[in-house]
């Protein structure tokens, strides 16, 4: 089901308008999403939400400059006005007359939707909000608050650029979360748990939705005994599913073509050099079947791909939009994206993650004396210049002598990426992808998927009280 | 954003008359633009110019809320709206104490929120304003290289109605310039990088002061060349103005109405109570005209108000909207909060600042025998939990020995917990600045907080 339908002529014509005399490069992107969220807090659902976002952003290039007009009115008018802003804004377009013929490319889904959101009822999302507050507060009587999400969307947007190129997709999201808070005689403590796909209602057929609360529920209370975290450098363990944030902050942004470009990336010039341990390869894989951060085709109309960027340790490529690629002369790599069509796409990660090493999970902390396993990582960032990440542990344990131990109060973790990738010293062999994130940069919000297996690193800093 | 007369309170009126017998209806209409400019090395990278509305539309009746938006103002998809809404109500749970703001008789207080000369700055000159921003970053030091400069400005106007006689719409606009800076040192495997940054912000561009937005951002890169990474200790920190906004916007998160009534909050039973220093006094002040996020009227319409939250220590007082308000027995402090047509009113802080002190941060350092300047907070999002008070951040800055501000420090981290943190907190610097967030900053002094590193 397509929703929106620009006319493959209007297109034309209004790219066509677009380029003018002087531009090189003009492209139309348009979607019209509907939406529907619950919230339910404090026992009670508070509100379902119904959304709707419909518009087109245009995009005119000449030389190096990129004009950008966006607008909520889909006629043909409408969009010639936001082209004619747009060429101003680049100075390369108006004047002229140029012909733009496009083909439209075959369909690519990586994913099958069986139950469109739109078809079910509001009742039975609400429901699922229900059935986690419930299960949440009967886990234990320290439970004193929780709080869920239930978020779909589906998008269908259509991209039509100057080089002919015409492609349309249809992008169903589900996403779930729950939050608890435990209360005992040291305070308040958190448990967080979402999950988010790119598929419709059926996920619901597969999650456990019971559990989840749950999990969210054991982990508030489990920090209820919590010691504050160790202050310094040591070894850390970090459980698989739950680390691949470490990647997408410690190299993942760093490996973005546009940072490359300008020399603010710690990774420029290292193609080819060693820049992690040899048990690391790196994937970027926007085409996985159902995850977070999946889609057809990139937001620049390229269909998405599988890119392995850092093989055995080895840098084998950067991440790719049309701006930087069309600079060097070289294909995208399907990376080019966009919050929304108020935004200019650039280079992003869609899915990244760490394939299986060798090793046994249990024997990685059996052979750990001292340090800290993090059982869940919360969000991070990245100063990609300098290499510097922070991530914060919302669940975490003391290791002595080889067993896990004592329960951790939260904290962040604070690293240089290029060190840390070097100091992966065990990787196990327990591969699973991770929770749905949002990914910011340059003030858009993308969604991502990220995992890994279990594993070491030597030496990151903790960032809690204890001596 | 009163006292301008917008067409759009026709279309919220029209929404709010097409309420029916027991109904509590509420519009929300906005319609803006922006233009963006961001230039690298002499050229435009990218030039922006967009348009954008939409409406937000609140339905409460028998206790049940339902709510619906659309990003756009056509007539069709308003009734569309206005039905979804209608539709979503009968799923909500019943609230005893769901309702929409009660206009409160309090004045309000005018504020200048449009400035015409933006209004008519040409497109040229603002390009020129993001390049005459370049040049000055790139020639305040030799070692620095400018990543971008950006000049933005938006504009926009709301109106607000509903069906317990509240009516307000307004218009405001507001500008920034803004760079981010690289700076370098060494060669080969021994070459470093640091960053900065730079803004100023003005209701027109004749209020920036570019000089020193590019000497800031030179500033903040370059102090950092050489930095390491030092041992693990306690010592007593400095917050530099900037930071100490960031830290401002964290600990008003748990003076937060609604995080209070759902027991979320770690001063939830603490009015009255000496939870910070005596030097303390933090204070939400919109009516300020010269905070950034000054406004004379709340995300509900009612008028915005100056909250005293701790004073001299004491905790006084929550803030709340409407909602958080009724529950919690008292009135709304006018801190309903609006993240655009797409939401519903929440609550938070409009303008925060603590009481400034007297002394500089110069005077401030010359009392630290062993401690921490930190320039850069990193992380705040994911290492502090406001819930259980813990707070951990990454960190970057320069030690002080003895009065003196020393060699620079990276991949540190700063911790301890926020109720400690306020009653650590032994000086607030007098040296006030208003910065583009809905915080002030000054410098702030805090003995006792973990750094951790090697």
């Amino acid at each position: 089901m397509i929703l929106i339908v620009i006319a493959q002529d209007v297109l034309e014509r209004v790219l066509a308008g677009a380029m003018g005399a002087g531009a090189e490069f003009a492209e139309v992107y348009a979607e019209d999403k509907r939406s529907t969220s619950a919230g339910l807090d404090d026992g009670k659902v508070e509100q379902v939400t119904s959304g709707r976002d419909r518009g087109a952003g245009i995009r005119v290039v000449a030389g190096d400059t990129t004009g950008f007009a966006y607008t909520s009115d889909l006629s043909e008018h409408g969009l010639d006005v936001a082209a004619s802003a747009a060429a101003a804004a680049a100075k390369g377009g108006e004047g002229g007359v140029r012909t733009v013929a496009l083909t439209e490319s075959d369909p690519h889904r990586p994913n099958q939707i069986t139950h469109d959101p739109d078809s079910i009822a509001k009742a039975t999302k609400v429901e699922l909000l229900e059935r986690i507050d419930e299960a949440a507060r009967s886990f234990g009587p320290e439970i004193v608050q929780v709080s869920a999400g239930y978020g779909d969307s589906r998008k269908s947007v259509q991209i039509a650029n100057s080089d002919g190129v015409l492609t349309t997709d249809d992008v169903v999201r589900t996403l779930l979360r729950v939050s608890a808070v435990a209360d005992g005689d040291a305070g308040m403590q958190t448990g967080f748990q979402s999950m988010g796909h790119t598929v419709g209602f059926e996920i619901f057929d597969t999650v456990d939705v019971e559990e989840m609360a749950r999990e969210a529920a054991r982990q508030a209370i489990s920090k209820l005994q919590a010691r504050p975290s160790p202050s310094g450098a040591m070894p850390v363990v970090i459980k698989h599913g739950t680390g691949g944030v470490l990647f997408h902050e410690a190299c993942g942004h760093g490996l973005e073509a546009d940072l490359i470009a300008k020399g603010a990336s710690v990774y420029a010039d290292k193609v080819g050099k060693q820049v992690a341990s040899s048990l690391v390869t790196l994937v970027d894989d926007g085409t996985m079947p159902g995850e977070w951060g999946t889609q057809g085709f990139d937001d620049e109309g390229h269909i998405t791909q599988r890119n392995v960027l850092i093989e055995d340790g080895m840098l084998s490529d950067y991440m790719w939009d049309f701006l930087r690629a069309r600079k060097e002369g070289r294909p995208q790599s399907g990376n080019g994206r966009r919050q929304s069509y108020q935004h200019l796409p650039m280079v992003r990660m869609t899915n990244t993650f760490v394939l299986d090493g060798p090793d046994d999970p249990d024997d990685i902390i059996a052979s750990t004396p001292n340090g800290v396993y993090v059982a869940k990582l919360g969000g991070g960032s990245v100063n990609t210049a300098t290499g510097d990440f922070v991530f914060g542990m919302t669940e975490a344990y003391l290791i002595e002598n080889g067993k896990i131990t004592e329960p951790l109060r939260d904290g962040n973790l604070i690293g240089n990426g290029p060190s840390v990738l070097q100091d992966i010293d065990m990787l196990a062999n327990d591969f699973s992808m991770g929770s749905p994130g949002t990914c910011g940069k340059d003030g858009q919000g993308v969604p991502v998927g990220d995992g890994q297996p279990t594993l070491r690193v030597k030496s990151l800093t903790i960032g809690g009280t204890s001596s | 954003m009163s006292g301008f007369d917008s067409d759009l309170q026709e279309v919220a009126d029209r929404v709010v008359a097409q309420a029916a017998p027991g109904e509590q209806v509420e519009a929300y209409v906005t319609r803006g633009g922006e233009t963006e400019v961001r230039v690298y090395e002499g050229e435009v990278e990218h030039f922006v110019s967009a348009q954008s509305e939409g409406i937000g539309i609140r339905i409460i009746a028998d206790g049940r809320t339902g709510f619906a938006y659309a990003g756009t103002l056509d007539e069709t998809a308003i009734g569309e709206v206005l039905a979804e809404a209608r539709d979503n109500v009968q799923f909500g749970t019943v609230d005893e104490w769901a309702a929409l703001a009660e206009p409160d008789g309090v004045a309000i207080t005018e504020q200048t929120l449009w400035n015409e000369e933006l209004a008519a700055h040409p497109t040229d000159a603002k390009i020129e304003l993001a390049k005459e921003l370049e040049q000055l970053t790139s020639a305040a030091d030799q070692r620095v290289r400018v990543d971008e400069s950006n000049y933005a400005d938006a504009h926009g106007e709301s109106a607000v109605a509903s069906t317990n006689g509240i009516r307000m719409s307004g218009r405001e606009n507001g500008c920034y310039v803004s760079v981010s800076t690289l700076a370098d040192e060494g060669e080969g495997e021994d070459a470093e990088t640091q960053t900065g940054f730079g803004f100023s912000v003005g209701r027109s561009p004749a209020e920036f002061d570019l000089a020193r937005a590019a000497r800031e951002a030179a500033d903040r890169a370059t102090r950092l060349l050489g930095a390491t990474q030092p041992k693990s200790k306690r010592l007593t920190v400095v917050l530099d103005p900037f930071v100490t906004a960031q830290f401002l916007g964290v600990i008003s998160s748990t003076m937060n109405g609604e995080a209070v009534v759902k027991g979320r909050s770690i001063f939830r039973d603490r009015i009255g109570d000496d939870v910070a220093a005596p030097v303390v006094t933090f204070v939400d002040d919109p009516t300020n005209p010269k905070a950034y996020t000054s406004t004379d009227v709340d995300g509900e319409g009612l008028a915005a108000r100056r909250n005293v939250l701790i004073d001299n220590g004491v905790l006084r007082q929550f803030v709340h909207n409407s909602y958080s308000a009724r529950r919690a027995g008292t009135s709304s402090t006018g801190n309903a909060t609006r993240g655009g047509f797409a939401g519903t009113p929440g609550v938070g802080c409009l303008a925060l600042s603590l009481v400034p002190g007297e002394r500089s941060q110069e005077e401030l350092i010359a009392d630290v025998s062993d401690g921490l300047l930190v320039q850069q907070m990193q992380g705040l999002h994911s290492g502090v939990n406001p819930i259980s008070g813990d707070f951990s951040t990454g960190a970057a800055g320069m030690l002080i020995e003895n009065g003196t501000v020393g060699r620079p420090v990276r991949e540190i981290t700063i911790a301890s917990t926020l109720q400690r943190m306020l009653l650590d907190i032994v000086e607030v610097g007098g040296d006030i600045d208003w910065l583009p967030m809905n915080s002030a900053g000054m410098s702030l002094v805090i003995s006792d907080v973990t750094m951790s590193g090697a």
